[in-house]
């Protein structure tokens, strides 16, 4: 059981890492489509580490079920939320800061 | 030192939905807002699954399971009440009107 308790606290410690440096990275960059790339992929792993750090302290198979529906949602719907955030604001003429509107 | 490790992965959950509260005031545009509130929703959901390992109680895992769809559902419907400011119009309606109406 110590194996099973240090594989989780390394994942939780692994995920809590990986959201700070997306949350650092979606406050410093400087325009919009370079933030889009912090928290598109931060937000994938690190709710797959914490998620999976959290599946291993699990003592009964309903809890496991529930955090693996959990991962299973926030896996289809945290890449559908940016794709359709990037698509918007493509279509809604956010442009880079060196590109003059010329997307055509 | 499991609760450790959960206290410690709280805390910097936390500290990450502070941040990202931070870009979602500061924003310039819309969208910067947007990114941040999806970002803080799904942190939200994090959150409350951490405590609910934390607090040793199960009901928190059904109300975190409701929130991560909450959370998708709202930034869509924002998004889609941007682009066509009405929630009601489908891409049908979208395709005719998109030379009449632009937005």
């Amino acid at each position: 059981m110590i194996i099973v308790d240090l594989l989780s606290g390394i994942c939780l410690i692994a995920g809590s890492i990986v959201g700070l440096i997306g949350a650092v990275g979606v406050l410093r960059f400087p325009d919009f489509f370079s933030r889009l790339h912090p928290a598109g992929i931060t937000d994938t792993l690190c709710a797959s580490l914490v998620l999976f750090g959290l599946i291993l302290q699990a003592a009964e198979f309903t809890v496991v079920a529930k955090l693996l529906l959990i991962l299973f949602f926030l896996l289809f719907t945290t890449p559908s939320a940016t794709l359709a955030l990037a698509k918007t604001a493509v279509q809604g003429g956010c442009t880079l800061p060196n590109d003059k509107g010329a997307h055509d | 030192m499991t609760q450790v490790c959960l206290t410690a992965t709280a805390l910097a959950i936390l500290i990450v939905m502070a941040l990202a509260l931070t870009r979602a005031v500061l924003g310039p545009s819309v969208y910067d807002r947007a990114l941040a509130v999806n970002m803080f929703g799904t942190k939200t959901v994090l959150l409350i699954s951490v405590i609910d390992f934390l607090g040793g109680r199960q009901e928190f895992l059904d109300i975190s399971l409701a929130y991560a769809l909450i959370n998708f559902i709202s930034v869509i419907a924002m998004l889609k009440f941007y682009r066509y400011a009405d929630l009601h119009r489908t891409d049908e309606t979208s395709a005719s009107n998109e030379e009449a109406t632009p937005t």
